[in-house]
């Protein structure tokens, strides 16, 4: 079943192309990495994935259900109720957090899932109190994310993020904004979450970590996908792009 | 006049002169805010009202407002007015006064938070009203809270120009006591009381800055 599917999308800001005819695919409990150079379309592609831009052209559907459909020459978007109905099915963790920093960690994690979703008070703090663990958090519940470290509050976006069930969750660099110990901590928790077979999109410049964690990698530049295949065909690619964009990481390691 | 009828009369004019104050933030403390949402609309009538609105409460003086409120009724329409109506010009001139200033500051407030808060409300399914209410509002308030105080403290100040639609506050009283009893006595008065209010106020917002510095 393919839990996320984007048929030729396309995007412009002010002119410029920034995804030109993308298509992407993600079935139940796969791991896809999307790597390229900064502007390559990267960021972009899951911003539109997760509505918070919009498609000027292509198809958008989620479980088969379309959140945006082309009619030849743009996207026509569903009714916002539907819309509503279908951001249920995905969560993002963002590169900078964004927490909320008036509430509590635990009321970061809870807020949403009792004010969105509508459900009892006891059961979700239950599972709040699960993630946390999860997370390695439990002592600081009631916290505020001023007072966490920003691995830590990655960490806690993670959970918020986990805690709306989400059947796909998007990652944008949700390292960037970390040094390499707290990146390491981070990088541990997605690949947790890989064991337990959640489905996600990651967006990264860990090569390492892309590679190890990821069934299927895809390389973008310049608004296109350049290849997309398993990571280890992608790092003995030939493609003269591909080799040129992972040249670094060849020299880091050898 | 004794001293003691002297401060009696001064007292029922503080009363006057609070409920001013406390009416007058009842009142533009809300229509400031709706007032902002006008001024940032992408509607570009509305904008553009709420931007000539704004300027020209803030351009012109007060109390010349206050005095088109009072008389513009009857200058303008030829309707008697009443002599309640002199407490309601008070509490609407000040009122659609401030609201111009608090609606610039809720502005500011708004305008400075940081995209990621919406962006994060909106993944998380809320809806518009609730990003507004449960997420933005709580931290534009802490941002907004040092520019509050200083309209806030203003404003208790103003008071006294109800004065020149001769409105029987705190300073219209003591303005007539002293020219009868040619006493300075209740100008130091008046300037004790509008102290006292002003450091009271100030004492407060000042607890609720500190109440809400348990983040930043």
């Amino acid at each position: 079943m393919k839990l996320l599917e984007m048929n030729h999308v396309k995007k412009s800001f002010d002119g410029v192309e920034v995804l030109k005819d993308i298509n992407l695919s993600v079935k139940e409990g796969e791991v896809v990495s999307i790597i390229g150079p900064s502007g390559s379309g990267k960021s972009t592609l899951l911003r539109c994935a997760t509505l918070l831009e919009t498609l000027d052209d292509g198809d958008l559907y989620y479980l088969g259900e379309a959140a945006a459909k082309s009619d030849g020459n743009h996207a026509v978007y569903a009714p916002n109720a539907d819309l509503k109905k279908i951001e249920r099915q995905f969560g993002l963790v963002f590169q900078n957090f964004n927490l909320f920093p008036h509430y509590s960690v635990i009321k970061n994690i809870m807020d949403a899932p009792i004010s969105v979703q509508k459900r009892d008070k006891n059961e979700v703090r239950k599972e709040a109190e699960v993630l946390l663990e999860k997370m390695g958090l439990s002592d600081r519940a009631n916290y505020y994310p001023c007072q966490l470290s920003g691995g830590q509050q990655q960490r806690v976006s993670i959970a918020r993020a986990l805690a709306m069930k989400p059947k796909i969750l998007f990652f944008d660099e949700p390292t960037s904004a970390l040094d390499p110990e707290l990146t390491g901590e981070i990088l541990k928790v997605i690949t947790d979450l890989a064991k337990e077979k959640m489905t996600m999109v990651i967006v990264t410049h860990e090569m390492n970590f892309a590679k190890d964690v990821s069934d299927r990698m895809i390389f973008m530049d310049k608004g296109v996908i350049v290849e997309e295949t398993t990571p280890e065909e992608l790092f003995a690619s030939t493609n003269q792009r591909t080799r040129e964009f992972l040249g670094k990481y060849h020299m880091q390691n050898n | 006049m004794s001293l003691q009828v002297m401060m009696q009369q001064l007292s029922g004019g503080m009363v006057t002169t609070v409920m001013i104050f406390v009416l007058t933030l009842v009142f533009s403390l809300p229509l400031g805010l709706l007032i902002s949402f006008g001024r940032m609309s992408k509607n570009i009538v509305l904008r553009t009202l709420t931007k000539v609105y704004i300027s020209i409460m803030r351009g012109t003086p007060l109390m010349l407002q206050l005095l088109v409120v009072y008389f513009g009724p009857y200058y303008i329409f030829g309707i008697n007015i009443s002599s309640a109506y002199r407490a309601y010009a008070v509490i609407i001139a000040f009122s659609i006064n401030y609201a111009a200033y608090f609606a610039e500051i809720y502005r500011g407030g708004i305008e400075s938070m940081p995209k990621g808060q919406y962006e994060a409300a909106k993944v998380l399914g809320y809806t518009k009203a609730q990003t507004f209410f449960k997420i933005i509002l709580p931290q534009v308030i802490k941002r907004i809270l040092p520019s509050v105080t200083n309209e806030v403290i203003t404003l208790v100040k103003d008071t006294s120009l109800a004065f020149s639609i001769a409105y029987a506050e705190m300073f219209t009283i003591a303005k007539a006591i002293a020219a009868s009893q040619k006493s300075m006595i209740p100008f130091v008065a008046a300037a004790i009381f509008y102290y006292v209010f002003n450091f009271i106020v100030a004492a407060l917002m000042e607890h609720w800055e500190k109440k809400l510095s348990y983040y930043n």
